[in-house]
Protein backbone atom coordinates (compact mmCIF):
# COMPACT_ATOMS: atom_id res chain seq x y z
CA UNK A 1 0.00 0.00 0.00
CA UNK A 2 1.28 3.16 -0.89
CA UNK A 3 2.04 5.89 1.65
CA UNK A 4 -0.59 8.24 2.04
CA UNK A 5 2.30 11.37 2.92
CA UNK A 6 5.76 10.45 2.64
CA UNK A 7 9.01 12.83 3.49
CA UNK A 8 12.33 12.22 2.79
CA UNK A 9 14.76 14.41 3.65
CA UNK A 10 12.43 17.46 3.89
CA UNK A 11 14.29 20.78 3.93
CA UNK A 12 12.54 24.44 4.61
CA UNK A 13 14.55 27.53 4.67
CA UNK A 14 12.80 31.10 5.08
CA UNK A 15 15.93 32.77 3.66
CA UNK A 16 18.77 32.12 5.83
CA UNK A 17 16.64 30.75 8.50
CA UNK A 18 16.54 27.01 8.31
CA UNK A 19 12.93 25.92 10.05
CA UNK A 20 12.82 22.25 8.22
CA UNK A 21 16.29 20.43 8.68
CA UNK A 22 15.53 16.77 7.19
CA UNK A 23 12.49 15.26 7.87
CA UNK A 24 11.69 11.90 7.17
CA UNK A 25 8.22 10.33 7.75
CA UNK A 26 5.72 8.14 6.51
CA UNK A 27 1.78 8.46 7.18
CA UNK A 28 -0.60 5.42 6.16
CA UNK A 29 -3.59 5.88 5.04
CA UNK A 30 -6.67 5.83 7.37
CA UNK A 31 -3.98 6.66 10.05
CA UNK A 32 -4.17 9.78 12.44
CA UNK A 33 -0.75 11.47 12.66
CA UNK A 34 0.17 13.62 15.52
CA UNK A 35 3.18 16.12 15.32
CA UNK A 36 3.79 17.52 18.92
CA UNK A 37 6.86 19.60 19.92
CA UNK A 38 7.46 23.37 20.92
CA UNK A 39 6.26 26.39 19.11
CA UNK A 40 9.14 27.27 16.25
CA UNK A 41 10.19 23.67 15.80
CA UNK A 42 8.99 23.33 12.46
CA UNK A 43 5.76 21.46 12.78
CA UNK A 44 3.34 24.14 11.53
CA UNK A 45 5.76 24.36 8.44
CA UNK A 46 6.21 20.80 7.60
CA UNK A 47 2.01 20.92 8.05
CA UNK A 48 1.90 23.51 5.31
CA UNK A 49 4.49 22.21 3.14
CA UNK A 50 2.06 18.90 2.53
CA UNK A 51 -0.34 21.24 0.36
CA UNK A 52 2.29 23.31 -0.95
CA UNK A 53 1.26 26.84 1.20
CA UNK A 54 5.25 26.23 1.82
CA UNK A 55 7.45 25.34 -0.89
CA UNK A 56 10.22 22.60 0.60
CA UNK A 57 13.72 23.98 -0.27
CA UNK A 58 15.32 20.29 -0.72
CA UNK A 59 14.48 16.28 -0.59
CA UNK A 60 11.11 15.06 -1.27
CA UNK A 61 7.55 15.05 -0.05
CA UNK A 62 4.98 13.18 -2.09
CA UNK A 63 0.95 12.47 -1.24
CA UNK A 64 -0.75 9.65 -2.88
CA UNK A 65 2.50 8.51 -4.55
CA UNK A 66 2.76 11.74 -6.11
CA UNK A 67 5.27 14.90 -5.99
CA UNK A 68 3.69 17.76 -3.92
CA UNK A 69 4.25 21.01 -6.19
CA UNK A 70 6.45 19.07 -8.98
CA UNK A 71 6.30 17.38 -11.96
CA UNK A 72 9.00 14.16 -12.76
CA UNK A 73 9.87 13.63 -15.99
CA UNK A 74 13.39 11.52 -15.94
CA UNK A 75 15.43 12.93 -13.43
CA UNK A 76 14.60 16.09 -14.10
CA UNK A 77 11.58 18.10 -11.89
CA UNK A 78 8.68 20.65 -13.43
CA UNK A 79 6.94 22.90 -11.32
CA UNK A 80 3.63 22.58 -11.27
CA UNK A 81 1.06 25.37 -12.68
CA UNK A 82 -0.83 26.85 -10.06
CA UNK A 83 -3.87 25.92 -11.85
CA UNK A 84 -2.06 22.31 -11.33
CA UNK A 85 -1.41 22.74 -7.94
CA UNK A 86 -5.37 24.05 -6.85
CA UNK A 87 -6.30 20.93 -8.51
CA UNK A 88 -4.06 18.79 -5.94
CA UNK A 89 -5.07 20.67 -3.19
CA UNK A 90 -8.64 20.05 -3.58
CA UNK A 91 -7.85 16.52 -2.26
CA UNK A 92 -6.61 18.07 0.86
CA UNK A 93 -8.55 19.21 3.28
CA UNK A 94 -7.07 21.99 6.11
CA UNK A 95 -8.35 23.51 9.24
CA UNK A 96 -6.66 26.55 10.65
CA UNK A 97 -5.54 27.29 14.25
CA UNK A 98 -7.31 30.85 13.54
CA UNK A 99 -10.22 29.35 11.35
CA UNK A 100 -9.81 31.74 8.62
CA UNK A 101 -13.62 31.25 8.25
CA UNK A 102 -14.78 33.45 5.18
CA UNK A 103 -16.48 36.28 7.68
CA UNK A 104 -18.68 37.66 4.52
CA UNK A 105 -20.79 34.47 4.05
CA UNK A 106 -22.94 32.69 6.42
CA UNK A 107 -22.02 29.11 8.07
CA UNK A 108 -23.26 26.95 5.31
CA UNK A 109 -22.29 29.63 2.61
CA UNK A 110 -18.97 28.80 3.73
CA UNK A 111 -19.35 25.11 3.45
CA UNK A 112 -20.96 25.38 0.21
CA UNK A 113 -18.07 28.07 -1.23
CA UNK A 114 -15.63 25.22 -2.63
CA UNK A 115 -17.61 22.43 -4.40
CA UNK A 116 -19.36 25.38 -6.11
CA UNK A 117 -17.23 27.52 -7.15
CA UNK A 118 -14.41 24.82 -7.47
CA UNK A 119 -16.27 21.60 -8.05
CA UNK A 120 -18.92 23.86 -10.17
CA UNK A 121 -21.42 21.52 -8.55
CA UNK A 122 -25.18 22.44 -8.55
CA UNK A 123 -26.01 24.80 -5.57
CA UNK A 124 -28.78 22.80 -4.68
CA UNK A 125 -26.20 19.52 -4.22
CA UNK A 126 -23.72 21.44 -2.63
CA UNK A 127 -26.47 22.48 0.17
CA UNK A 128 -27.83 19.37 0.89
CA UNK A 129 -24.26 18.29 1.55
CA UNK A 130 -23.01 21.46 3.99
CA UNK A 131 -26.64 20.56 5.71
CA UNK A 132 -25.68 17.17 6.40
CA UNK A 133 -21.85 18.59 7.36
CA UNK A 134 -23.12 20.79 9.85
CA UNK A 135 -25.51 18.40 11.12
CA UNK A 136 -22.49 16.03 11.55
CA UNK A 137 -20.29 18.64 13.19
CA UNK A 138 -23.51 19.29 15.37
CA UNK A 139 -24.27 22.96 14.38
CA UNK A 140 -27.26 22.58 12.14
CA UNK A 141 -29.13 25.11 13.92
CA UNK A 142 -26.43 27.45 13.23
CA UNK A 143 -25.88 27.10 9.07
CA UNK A 144 -27.67 31.21 8.65
CA UNK A 145 -25.03 32.51 11.06
CA UNK A 146 -22.71 34.78 10.31
CA UNK A 147 -19.01 33.42 11.85
CA UNK A 148 -18.95 36.56 13.94
CA UNK A 149 -22.29 35.49 15.33
CA UNK A 150 -20.56 32.49 16.24
CA UNK A 151 -18.00 31.06 19.32
CA UNK A 152 -14.65 30.40 18.36
CA UNK A 153 -15.46 26.45 18.84
CA UNK A 154 -18.21 27.15 16.48
CA UNK A 155 -16.28 28.46 14.09
CA UNK A 156 -13.79 25.77 14.11
CA UNK A 157 -16.62 22.98 13.52
CA UNK A 158 -17.42 24.83 10.35
CA UNK A 159 -14.12 25.28 9.11
CA UNK A 160 -13.79 21.35 9.63
CA UNK A 161 -17.50 20.92 7.99
CA UNK A 162 -15.75 23.48 5.05
CA UNK A 163 -12.88 20.99 4.68
CA UNK A 164 -14.57 18.26 4.44
CA UNK A 165 -16.84 19.57 1.74
CA UNK A 166 -14.25 18.34 -0.69
CA UNK A 167 -14.61 15.22 0.38
CA UNK A 168 -11.07 15.17 0.84
CA UNK A 169 -8.68 11.84 1.13
CA UNK A 170 -6.41 13.90 3.92
CA UNK A 171 -6.94 16.34 6.74
CA UNK A 172 -4.52 18.66 7.83
CA UNK A 173 -5.00 20.18 11.52
CA UNK A 174 -2.70 22.92 11.82
CA UNK A 175 -3.02 23.47 16.22
CA UNK A 176 -7.71 23.07 15.65
CA UNK A 177 -7.90 23.65 19.00
CA UNK A 178 -4.94 26.16 20.20
CA UNK A 179 -7.50 29.29 19.96
CA UNK A 180 -10.09 28.07 21.94
CA UNK A 181 -11.20 28.65 25.12
CA UNK A 182 -10.75 25.19 26.95
CA UNK A 183 -14.08 24.78 27.63
CA UNK A 184 -15.03 24.68 23.64
CA UNK A 185 -12.15 22.73 22.88
CA UNK A 186 -13.87 19.63 24.29
CA UNK A 187 -16.57 19.72 21.08
CA UNK A 188 -13.85 20.36 18.32
CA UNK A 189 -12.00 17.27 19.17
CA UNK A 190 -15.39 15.02 19.56
CA UNK A 191 -15.75 16.00 15.72
CA UNK A 192 -12.40 14.68 15.24
CA UNK A 193 -12.84 11.76 16.69
CA UNK A 194 -15.47 11.01 15.02
CA UNK A 195 -13.78 11.76 11.73
CA UNK A 196 -10.81 9.39 12.67
CA UNK A 197 -13.52 6.64 13.57
CA UNK A 198 -15.01 6.79 10.11
CA UNK A 199 -11.27 6.15 8.63
CA UNK A 200 -9.89 9.40 7.52
CA UNK A 201 -6.35 10.03 7.21
CA UNK A 202 -5.53 12.92 9.20
CA UNK A 203 -2.27 14.68 10.55
CA UNK A 204 -3.07 16.53 13.34
CA UNK A 205 -0.42 19.23 14.84
CA UNK A 206 -1.35 19.41 18.15
CA UNK A 207 -0.82 20.18 22.02
CA UNK A 208 -3.67 17.97 23.17
CA UNK A 209 -1.98 15.15 24.56
CA UNK A 210 -4.72 13.55 25.41
CA UNK A 211 -6.22 13.33 22.06
CA UNK A 212 -3.07 12.51 20.49
CA UNK A 213 -2.72 9.15 23.07
CA UNK A 214 -6.19 8.30 22.39
CA UNK A 215 -6.82 8.84 18.99
CA UNK A 216 -4.24 8.63 17.43
CA UNK A 217 -1.55 5.74 15.57
CA UNK A 218 1.80 7.30 15.34
CA UNK A 219 3.11 10.19 17.14
CA UNK A 220 6.43 12.46 16.45
CA UNK A 221 8.22 14.67 18.51
CA UNK A 222 9.86 17.22 16.74
CA UNK A 223 12.36 20.11 17.76
CA UNK A 224 14.72 22.20 15.97
CA UNK A 225 13.34 21.49 12.66
CA UNK A 226 14.04 17.37 13.13
CA UNK A 227 12.24 14.41 14.25
CA UNK A 228 13.11 13.87 17.80
CA UNK A 229 11.18 10.91 18.60
CA UNK A 230 8.38 8.89 17.01
CA UNK A 231 6.22 5.89 17.60
CA UNK A 232 2.71 4.53 19.15
CA UNK A 233 1.51 7.65 20.96
CA UNK A 234 0.94 5.73 24.38
CA UNK A 235 4.49 4.62 24.15
CA UNK A 236 5.65 8.11 23.54
CA UNK A 237 3.67 9.76 25.59
CA UNK A 238 4.22 7.81 29.09
CA UNK A 239 7.99 6.65 28.37
CA UNK A 240 9.82 9.19 26.67
CA UNK A 241 13.30 8.02 25.18
CA UNK A 242 15.48 10.40 24.30
CA UNK A 243 16.08 13.38 26.64
CA UNK A 244 14.48 16.32 25.06
CA UNK A 245 11.20 14.57 24.69
CA UNK A 246 11.54 14.05 28.36
CA UNK A 247 11.93 17.69 28.91
CA UNK A 248 9.37 18.80 26.85
CA UNK A 249 6.18 16.25 28.03
CA UNK A 250 7.25 17.04 31.59
CA UNK A 251 6.37 20.58 31.03
CA UNK A 252 3.30 20.42 28.62
CA UNK A 253 1.77 17.07 30.94
CA UNK B 1 -43.26 23.28 37.56
CA UNK B 2 -40.95 24.56 39.38
CA UNK B 3 -42.61 27.79 38.42
CA UNK B 4 -45.70 26.99 39.74
CA UNK B 5 -44.31 25.70 43.09
CA UNK B 6 -42.43 28.77 43.80
CA UNK B 7 -45.63 31.07 42.88
CA UNK B 8 -47.66 29.35 45.60
CA UNK B 9 -45.18 28.70 48.26
CA UNK B 10 -44.16 32.69 48.09
CA UNK B 11 -46.88 34.66 47.01
CA UNK B 12 -45.54 37.95 48.66
CA UNK B 13 -41.66 37.68 47.59
CA UNK B 14 -42.41 37.78 43.52
CA UNK B 15 -42.81 41.55 43.42
CA UNK B 16 -40.02 42.49 45.19
CA UNK B 17 -37.37 41.55 42.73
CA UNK B 18 -39.32 42.64 40.04
CA UNK B 19 -38.73 46.46 40.92
CA UNK B 20 -35.52 46.68 41.63
CA UNK B 21 -33.57 49.94 43.12
CA UNK B 22 -35.25 53.50 41.79
CA UNK B 23 -34.44 54.72 38.35
CA UNK B 24 -32.11 57.80 39.34
CA UNK B 25 -33.17 61.33 38.99
CA UNK B 26 -30.47 64.09 39.03
CA UNK B 27 -31.06 67.15 37.42
CA UNK B 28 -28.41 67.37 34.31
CA UNK B 29 -25.07 69.54 33.75
CA UNK B 30 -26.35 72.92 32.17
CA UNK B 31 -24.08 73.15 29.12
CA UNK B 32 -24.54 77.14 28.90
CA UNK B 33 -21.88 76.92 26.41
CA UNK B 34 -23.80 75.46 24.07
CA UNK B 35 -26.26 77.74 23.86
CA UNK B 36 -24.10 80.59 23.74
CA UNK B 37 -22.17 79.18 20.41
CA UNK B 38 -25.43 78.04 18.93
CA UNK B 39 -26.91 81.48 19.21
CA UNK B 40 -23.52 83.22 17.80
CA UNK B 41 -23.39 80.65 15.10
CA UNK B 42 -27.20 81.27 13.93
CA UNK B 43 -26.43 85.26 13.57
CA UNK B 44 -23.26 84.52 11.96
CA UNK B 45 -25.35 82.09 9.46
CA UNK B 46 -28.30 84.80 9.28
CA UNK B 47 -25.92 87.66 8.89
CA UNK B 48 -24.27 86.27 5.76
CA UNK B 49 -27.65 85.30 4.37
CA UNK B 50 -28.54 88.83 4.59
CA UNK B 51 -25.88 90.39 2.87
CA UNK B 52 -26.21 88.00 0.04
CA UNK B 53 -30.39 88.66 -0.02
CA UNK B 54 -29.04 92.56 -0.33
CA UNK B 55 -26.33 92.13 -2.99
CA UNK B 56 -26.36 93.36 -6.47
CA UNK B 57 -27.77 90.00 -7.48
CA UNK B 58 -30.82 88.98 -9.31
CA UNK B 59 -32.06 86.28 -6.98
CA UNK B 60 -35.22 85.62 -9.37
CA UNK B 61 -33.27 84.31 -12.29
CA UNK B 62 -32.03 81.09 -10.21
CA UNK B 63 -35.78 79.99 -10.11
CA UNK B 64 -36.57 80.70 -13.54
CA UNK B 65 -34.03 78.46 -14.86
CA UNK B 66 -33.74 76.12 -12.65
CA UNK B 67 -35.65 73.66 -14.19
CA UNK B 68 -34.67 75.41 -17.73
CA UNK B 69 -34.06 72.46 -20.30
CA UNK B 70 -30.89 72.93 -21.37
CA UNK B 71 -29.83 72.88 -17.30
CA UNK B 72 -31.88 69.18 -16.81
CA UNK B 73 -29.91 68.13 -19.53
CA UNK B 74 -27.03 69.54 -17.76
CA UNK B 75 -27.69 67.50 -15.17
CA UNK B 76 -28.40 64.71 -17.09
CA UNK B 77 -25.10 64.76 -18.64
CA UNK B 78 -23.19 65.54 -15.60
CA UNK B 79 -24.10 62.19 -14.31
CA UNK B 80 -24.17 59.98 -17.06
CA UNK B 81 -20.80 61.04 -17.12
CA UNK B 82 -19.81 61.11 -12.95
CA UNK B 83 -21.17 57.12 -13.42
CA UNK B 84 -19.28 55.93 -16.99
CA UNK B 85 -15.95 57.51 -15.94
CA UNK B 86 -16.07 56.14 -12.30
CA UNK B 87 -16.67 53.13 -13.81
CA UNK B 88 -14.07 53.11 -15.98
CA UNK B 89 -11.87 54.47 -12.91
CA UNK B 90 -13.42 51.04 -10.46
CA UNK B 91 -12.75 49.01 -13.01
CA UNK B 92 -9.07 50.23 -14.30
CA UNK B 93 -8.36 50.79 -10.56
CA UNK B 94 -9.09 47.32 -8.92
CA UNK B 95 -7.18 46.03 -12.20
CA UNK B 96 -4.34 48.60 -11.46
CA UNK B 97 -4.18 47.47 -7.25
CA UNK B 98 -3.95 43.97 -8.69
CA UNK B 99 -1.38 44.41 -11.33
CA UNK B 100 0.65 46.59 -8.54
CA UNK B 101 0.69 43.80 -5.93
CA UNK B 102 1.74 41.00 -8.77
CA UNK B 103 4.72 38.87 -8.61
CA UNK B 104 5.46 39.50 -12.44
CA UNK B 105 7.94 42.41 -12.17
CA UNK B 106 6.96 43.74 -15.56
CA UNK B 107 3.24 43.72 -14.73
CA UNK B 108 3.86 45.46 -11.63
CA UNK B 109 6.30 47.99 -12.82
CA UNK B 110 3.46 48.81 -15.51
CA UNK B 111 1.14 49.56 -12.80
CA UNK B 112 3.62 51.53 -10.72
CA UNK B 113 4.36 53.76 -14.17
CA UNK B 114 0.61 54.43 -15.13
CA UNK B 115 -0.27 55.72 -11.31
CA UNK B 116 2.76 57.86 -11.52
CA UNK B 117 1.76 59.60 -15.07
CA UNK B 118 -1.91 60.02 -14.04
CA UNK B 119 -1.53 61.03 -10.21
CA UNK B 120 1.34 63.22 -11.49
CA UNK B 121 -0.31 65.40 -13.93
CA UNK B 122 -3.18 67.56 -13.72
CA UNK B 123 -6.58 66.22 -14.95
CA UNK B 124 -7.15 69.40 -16.60
CA UNK B 125 -3.74 68.49 -18.61
CA UNK B 126 -4.74 65.72 -19.48
CA UNK B 127 -7.85 66.80 -20.62
CA UNK B 128 -6.37 69.17 -23.06
CA UNK B 129 -4.10 66.33 -24.52
CA UNK B 130 -6.80 64.01 -25.11
CA UNK B 131 -8.64 66.60 -27.17
CA UNK B 132 -5.81 67.38 -28.99
CA UNK B 133 -4.30 63.91 -29.54
CA UNK B 134 -5.38 64.10 -33.09
CA UNK B 135 -1.87 66.39 -33.44
CA UNK B 136 -0.26 62.99 -32.67
CA UNK B 137 -2.20 60.55 -34.64
CA UNK B 138 -4.10 61.59 -37.93
CA UNK B 139 -6.07 58.00 -38.34
CA UNK B 140 -7.91 55.54 -36.15
CA UNK B 141 -7.03 52.43 -37.85
CA UNK B 142 -8.25 49.06 -36.40
CA UNK B 143 -7.96 46.72 -39.51
CA UNK B 144 -10.78 46.03 -40.96
CA UNK B 145 -13.37 47.20 -37.95
CA UNK B 146 -13.07 50.67 -37.80
CA UNK B 147 -11.21 53.43 -39.39
CA UNK B 148 -11.74 57.27 -39.17
CA UNK B 149 -10.39 60.20 -39.20
CA UNK B 150 -9.03 60.85 -35.00
CA UNK B 151 -11.09 64.34 -34.69
CA UNK B 152 -14.25 62.69 -35.58
CA UNK B 153 -13.50 59.65 -33.57
CA UNK B 154 -12.77 61.55 -30.38
CA UNK B 155 -16.06 62.94 -29.83
CA UNK B 156 -16.52 65.05 -26.76
CA UNK B 157 -17.96 62.19 -24.59
CA UNK B 158 -15.00 60.05 -25.47
CA UNK B 159 -12.54 62.72 -24.51
CA UNK B 160 -14.04 63.54 -21.41
CA UNK B 161 -14.46 59.79 -20.79
CA UNK B 162 -11.00 59.02 -21.16
CA UNK B 163 -9.40 62.11 -19.28
CA UNK B 164 -11.47 61.30 -16.21
CA UNK B 165 -11.73 58.07 -16.59
CA UNK B 166 -8.38 57.11 -16.68
CA UNK B 167 -7.26 59.68 -14.24
CA UNK B 168 -9.50 58.41 -11.60
CA UNK B 169 -8.20 54.47 -12.11
CA UNK B 170 -4.93 56.17 -10.80
CA UNK B 171 -6.22 57.38 -7.77
CA UNK B 172 -8.99 54.33 -7.69
CA UNK B 173 -5.62 52.22 -7.83
CA UNK B 174 -4.44 53.22 -4.71
CA UNK B 175 -7.75 52.96 -2.54
CA UNK B 176 -7.87 49.36 -4.07
CA UNK B 177 -4.60 48.34 -3.13
CA UNK B 178 -5.33 49.58 0.83
CA UNK B 179 -8.55 47.52 0.74
CA UNK B 180 -6.85 44.44 -1.00
CA UNK B 181 -4.12 44.57 2.02
CA UNK B 182 -6.51 44.79 4.64
CA UNK B 183 -7.89 41.58 4.04
CA UNK B 184 -5.68 38.93 6.02
CA UNK B 185 -4.06 36.28 4.37
CA UNK B 186 -5.02 33.52 6.04
CA UNK B 187 -8.10 34.16 3.61
CA UNK B 188 -6.07 33.65 1.20
CA UNK B 189 -4.52 30.46 2.50
CA UNK B 190 -7.92 28.66 2.91
CA UNK B 191 -9.21 29.80 -0.66
CA UNK B 192 -6.58 28.04 -2.10
CA UNK B 193 -6.31 25.26 0.92
CA UNK B 194 -9.86 24.71 -0.65
CA UNK B 195 -8.38 24.19 -4.22
CA UNK B 196 -9.69 27.27 -5.53
CA UNK B 197 -7.69 29.86 -8.03
CA UNK B 198 -5.92 33.04 -7.54
CA UNK B 199 -8.76 34.87 -10.23
CA UNK B 200 -11.31 33.09 -7.98
CA UNK B 201 -9.69 33.70 -4.54
CA UNK B 202 -9.71 37.53 -5.73
CA UNK B 203 -13.15 37.62 -6.87
CA UNK B 204 -15.13 35.85 -4.03
CA UNK B 205 -12.90 36.08 -1.06
CA UNK B 206 -10.47 39.12 -1.29
CA UNK B 207 -12.59 41.75 -3.05
CA UNK B 208 -16.04 41.45 -1.72
CA UNK B 209 -14.19 41.55 2.12
CA UNK B 210 -12.03 44.66 0.57
CA UNK B 211 -15.13 47.09 -0.62
CA UNK B 212 -15.59 47.40 3.71
CA UNK B 213 -12.14 49.58 3.18
CA UNK B 214 -12.60 50.47 -0.50
CA UNK B 215 -16.22 51.94 -0.41
CA UNK B 216 -16.06 54.83 1.86
CA UNK B 217 -13.50 56.48 0.27
CA UNK B 218 -14.92 55.65 -2.80
CA UNK B 219 -17.68 57.12 -2.16
CA UNK B 220 -15.40 60.48 -1.77
CA UNK B 221 -14.37 59.61 -5.22
CA UNK B 222 -17.32 59.89 -6.68
CA UNK B 223 -18.04 63.15 -5.00
CA UNK B 224 -15.40 64.87 -6.39
CA UNK B 225 -15.73 63.77 -9.87
CA UNK B 226 -19.48 65.11 -9.59
CA UNK B 227 -17.68 68.28 -9.38
CA UNK B 228 -14.44 67.58 -11.32
CA UNK B 229 -16.89 66.57 -14.48
CA UNK B 230 -16.77 70.75 -14.43
CA UNK B 231 -13.62 70.47 -16.00
CA UNK B 232 -15.01 69.30 -19.49
CA UNK B 233 -16.57 72.05 -20.54
CA UNK B 234 -12.77 72.76 -22.28
CA UNK B 235 -12.79 69.94 -24.60
CA UNK B 236 -16.79 70.89 -26.15
CA UNK B 237 -19.08 68.33 -23.73
CA UNK B 238 -22.05 70.28 -22.28
CA UNK B 239 -22.60 69.08 -19.45
CA UNK B 240 -24.25 71.04 -15.94
CA UNK B 241 -21.36 74.09 -15.75
CA UNK B 242 -21.38 74.28 -19.29
CA UNK B 243 -24.94 74.51 -19.97
CA UNK B 244 -25.64 77.16 -16.57
CA UNK B 245 -22.17 79.19 -18.02
CA UNK B 246 -24.35 79.35 -21.57
CA UNK B 247 -27.12 80.43 -20.16
CA UNK B 248 -25.76 83.01 -18.00
CA UNK B 249 -23.84 85.10 -20.76
CA UNK B 250 -27.23 84.97 -23.28
CA UNK B 251 -29.60 85.85 -20.18
CA UNK B 252 -27.38 88.48 -18.51
CA UNK B 253 -27.88 86.69 -15.53
CA UNK B 254 -23.91 85.05 -15.25
CA UNK B 255 -22.95 84.88 -11.57
CA UNK B 256 -27.12 83.64 -10.83
CA UNK B 257 -26.37 80.85 -13.52
CA UNK B 258 -23.09 79.87 -11.20
CA UNK B 259 -25.13 79.67 -8.06
CA UNK B 260 -27.73 77.99 -9.85
CA UNK B 261 -25.30 75.58 -10.74
CA UNK B 262 -23.74 75.12 -6.91
CA UNK B 263 -27.06 74.50 -5.65
CA UNK B 264 -27.67 71.43 -8.21
CA UNK B 265 -24.63 70.14 -7.73
CA UNK B 266 -25.38 69.93 -3.52
CA UNK B 267 -28.49 68.66 -4.28
CA UNK B 268 -26.53 65.70 -6.28
CA UNK B 269 -23.59 65.52 -4.14
CA UNK B 270 -26.48 65.17 -1.04
CA UNK B 271 -28.40 62.13 -3.02
CA UNK B 272 -25.00 60.03 -3.65
CA UNK B 273 -24.18 60.56 -0.09
CA UNK B 274 -27.25 58.56 1.05
CA UNK B 275 -26.85 56.07 -1.62
CA UNK B 276 -22.99 55.69 -0.12
CA UNK B 277 -24.86 54.72 3.45
CA UNK B 278 -26.40 52.03 2.05
CA UNK B 279 -23.60 50.64 -0.05
CA UNK B 280 -21.58 50.88 3.14
CA UNK B 281 -24.07 48.91 4.74
CA UNK B 282 -24.59 46.27 2.47
CA UNK B 283 -20.62 45.40 2.64
CA UNK B 284 -21.07 45.65 6.65
CA UNK B 285 -22.33 42.27 6.49
CA UNK B 286 -21.03 39.85 9.02
CA UNK B 287 -18.04 42.11 9.87
CA UNK B 288 -20.37 43.03 12.65
CA UNK B 289 -23.27 41.65 14.96
CA UNK B 290 -25.64 44.12 14.11
CA UNK B 291 -26.64 46.51 11.48
CA UNK B 292 -26.82 49.95 12.26
CA UNK B 293 -30.37 50.81 11.59
CA UNK B 294 -31.51 52.69 8.42
CA UNK B 295 -32.62 56.19 8.41
CA UNK B 296 -36.09 54.73 7.73
CA UNK B 297 -35.71 52.00 10.13
CA UNK B 298 -34.78 55.00 12.55
CA UNK B 299 -37.26 57.22 12.28
CA UNK B 300 -39.79 53.98 12.74
CA UNK B 301 -38.28 53.19 15.89
CA UNK B 302 -38.68 56.63 16.72
CA UNK B 303 -42.56 56.63 16.03
CA UNK B 304 -42.09 53.13 18.31
CA UNK B 305 -40.76 54.61 21.08
CA UNK B 306 -43.04 57.47 21.59
CA UNK B 307 -46.20 55.58 20.96
CA UNK B 308 -45.23 53.20 23.23
CA UNK B 309 -45.99 54.74 27.04
CA UNK B 310 -48.93 55.74 25.40
CA UNK B 311 -50.19 51.62 25.24
CA UNK B 312 -48.69 51.10 28.73
CA UNK B 313 -51.14 53.63 30.72
CA UNK B 314 -54.00 53.06 28.21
Amino acid sequence: MTAMVKAEGVHKSFGAVEVLKGIDLEVAPREVFCLIGPSGSGKSTFLRCINHLDKISAGRLSVDGELVGYRQKGDKLYELKDSEVALKRRDIGMVFQRFNLFPHMTAIENVMEAPVQVRGEAKAVARARAERLLDRVGLADKAGNYPSQLSGGQQQRVAIARALAMEPKLMLFDEPTSALDPELVGDVLDVMRGLAEDGMTMIVVTHEMGFAREVGDSLVFMDGGVVVESGNPRDVLTNPQHDRTKAFLSKVL
Amino acid sequence: MTADVNKTDEPDEAPTPAAGPEAIKAIPVRHYGRYVSAVIAVALLASIIYAFSQGKINWDAVPEYFFDDRIINGVGQTLLLTVLSMAIGVVGGITLAVMRLSKNPVVSSIAWGYIWFFRGTPVLVQLIVWFNLGLVFEYINLGPIYKDYWSSFMTPLLTALLGLGLNEAAYMAEICRAGLLSVDEGQTEASHALGMSHTKTLRRIVIPQAMRVIVPPTGNEVINMLKTTSLVSVVQFYELFRQAQDIGQTSGAPVEMYFLAAAWYLILTSVLSIGQYYLERYYARGSSRNLPPTPLQKIKSGVFSLRRPKGVTA
